[in-house]
């Protein structure tokens, strides 16, 4: 099949989105295209705004499209509660579960010497830094009860040990290896609900 | 529990074969090459793991066509019946599902179970520690279907460890968040292990057979093994130096080792005769079965790869007696039927043939 050059390029990137395969991106690029004024055009403006503007949040390594991110900027979210997870797919996992009031801290992985990940890759140090910052009371651990996730979260225990702040995990009904991501909220809600003391 | 059909399709020697089976002992006779291994590996496909083999999924793809392979059978459990079936395409690995539904290896190893002696076991006493852990692991697991996630889980954590050895990485909280969770895991893996000997050993106490009784101790290549999880924390801590020059975990539930002694005789496995050590075999196989009867209410699948010919007669006669009064559909593989005349009518019996590198399998009469 022989395509226009431009669109074909088109193609390829939206195949490289996940969830996404040539057949579902041919169809996606064709559907674009009919819709060019209502879909197409806002889409690419839209596109380009964000990837001008996107950005980490200096403070909690949330995506935005600020220097702090619409939680780390909101008042009302200064509870004294930090939850720290793992990747802001979590992140957004638990903002969809609508729960948890405070703020959150993305850690940008999981330490694995296996995959060259130590605690500098991670953002521990920011972590302890906020706590005097934003007079953090409890910090809740939402990682993922798999072995490299349960190994961050005995590190970051460790370094909080002498500080004065409680600190909790998520309750367990979270399935071994079961990732926050693909939890429903109802189950995320239990969890932080019947956090326990770690 | 026992299978009363099996369906094999282009697995191993295999092309198609389909047995139909009630709850006795079955026993297979053939000539050597004829595909009766083969048969009672795709039986050992019931019970989680790789088989008896241990081989990869694109091993048992019947060759030269190699193309893909399906097991299928029907598991007649004390509660209810489960269509069960393992397929493999292309050399992928392989899909379990329970009732036409894709299950996971957990959820098979809380249906089905079965326990095995092949020939390669044969040198399990004498060989290295690894074996008889590996076959200390599968006891474990037939009792405790959440023994295998607690032994991937140590050796993740394990892995990771090692791997800031040989780094030579020293931050001394990063090592211990992972001691952390090799001592999570390994209090369960070493917990399990004993309940394990310790069911064995009462099994064995209280059945009354013709096997010599096998005494059983978990003990470690070198130095002993903190008694809990608290204990393996602070031993792995202490041991960190050492281990940061050898590059690797010196002490640990990874180097237990099951330590065996023929009773009767006060001799360790190990210098036992031929004869001797597959009888202290035969004892555990048939403790684990009697333990897993008592427990689960019917007894395992079990599967016994050329096990008549190293007995003498009297000790034949007597397996054969003890598998019919436990009730299991016990696997049995012979080079001639005279092998299992003894069994007569209280086993199923068949013919196992090679028909120009196809194996066929035959009811005998
Ligand atoms: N993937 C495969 N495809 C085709 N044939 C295979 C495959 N794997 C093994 N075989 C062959 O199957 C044949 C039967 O093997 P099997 O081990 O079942 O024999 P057996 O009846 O147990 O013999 P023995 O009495 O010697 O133990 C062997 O000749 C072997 O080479
Ligand atoms: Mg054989
Ligand atoms: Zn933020």
């Amino acid at each position: 099949m022989k395509h226009d050059k431009d669109i074909d390029g088109l193609i390829a990137l939206m195949a490289r989105l996940p969830g996404l395969g040539p057949r579902s991106a041919r169809r996606a690029v064709l559907h674009l295209i009919r819709k060019r004024d209502q879909l197409l055009g806002p889409l690419a403006q839209s596109m380009q705004r964000v990837a001008d503007t996107a950005r980490e949040c200096l403070n909690c390594g949330n995506v935005g499209t600020a220097d702090l991110c619409a939680i780390c900027a909101d008042e009302t979210r200064a509870t004294g509660l930090i939850c720290v997870v793992e990747d802001v797919g979590d992140l957004w996992a638990m903002e969809r579960a609508g729960v948890f009031k405070g703020r959150y801290h993305v850690l940008g992985g999981t330490l694995s010497a296996l995959d060259g990940i130590g605690p500098d890759d991670l953002r521990i140090p920011q972590l302890l830094h906020r706590l005097s910052a934003e007079h953090v009371t409890e910090v809740i651990l939402a990682l993922n009860a798999t072995i490299d996730g349960q190994t961050t979260a005995h590190y970051i225990a460790d370094q909080l040990e002498h500080r004065d702040v409680a600190l909790s995990s998520l309750a367990q009904g979270v399935p071994i290896g079961g990732e926050l991501d693909y939890l429903d909220d109802g189950t995320i809600t239990a969890a932080l609900n019947a956090r326990k003391r770690f | 529990m026992y299978l009363s059909s099996l369906g094999l399709s282009h697995f191993r020697s295999h092309r198609q074969a389909r047995l139909t089976l009630d709850a006795r002992p079955v026993a297979l006779s053939g000539l050597n090459g004829a595909g009766k291994t083969n048969l009672i590996e795709a039986v050992s496909l019931f019970s989680p793991g790789r088989g008896l083999r241990r081989a990869a999924a694109q091993d048992m793809a019947r060759r030269p066509e190699a193309l893909g392979w399906k097991v299928t059978g029907t598991l007649q459990t004390r509660a209810t019946a489960h269509e069960i079936a393992f397929t493999s395409e292309d050399g992928a690995a392989r899909q379990v599902s329970i009732d036409d539904k894709p299950a996971s290896q957990v959820a098979l190893g809380r249906i089905a179970r079965a326990v095995w002696l092949v020939p390669s076991m044969d040198r399990l006493w004498i060989e290295g520690a690894e074996g008889r852990r590996r076959f200390l692991d599968r006891t474990a697991l037939s009792f405790f279907p959440y023994h295998a996630q607690a032994a991937l889980d140590y050796e993740k954590a394990m892995r990771q460890r090692n791997r800031l050895l040989k780094d030579h990485v020293r931050d001394p909280h990063w090592h211990g968040a992972l001691e952390a969770q090799m001592a999570r895991s390994g209090a369960v893996l070493h917990a399990n292990r004993q309940a394990t000997v310790d069911r064995l050993t009462r099994a064995q106490a209280e059945a009354e057979t013709a096997f010599p009784i096998t005494d059983l101790a978990l003990v470690q290549s070198e130095g002993e093994l903190p008694g809990d999880e608290a204990a393996l924390r602070v031993a792995l801590a202490g041991s960190r130096a050492r281990d940061m020059v050898a590059g690797r975990a010196l002490v640990g539930v990874h180097r237990t080792d099951l330590a065996a002694v023929f009773a009767a005789k006060g001799v360790p496995a190990a210098e036992c005769s031929t004869g001797e050590q597959k009888a202290l075999l035969i004892s555990l196989i048939l403790a684990n079965a009697r333990a897993l009867a008592q427990d689960e209410g019917s007894p395992p699948l079990v599967l016994l790869d050329e096990v008549a010919a190293h007995l003498d007669a009297d000790r034949r006669a007597a397996l054969y007696d003890e598998i019919c009064a436990l009730g299991a559909q016990a696997w049995m593989t012979g080079t001639g039927p005279e092998l299992f005349a003894d069994l007569g009518p209280r086993a199923q019996h068949f013919a196992v043939t090679d028909e120009d590198g196809e194996s066929r399998v035959a009811p005998v009469a």
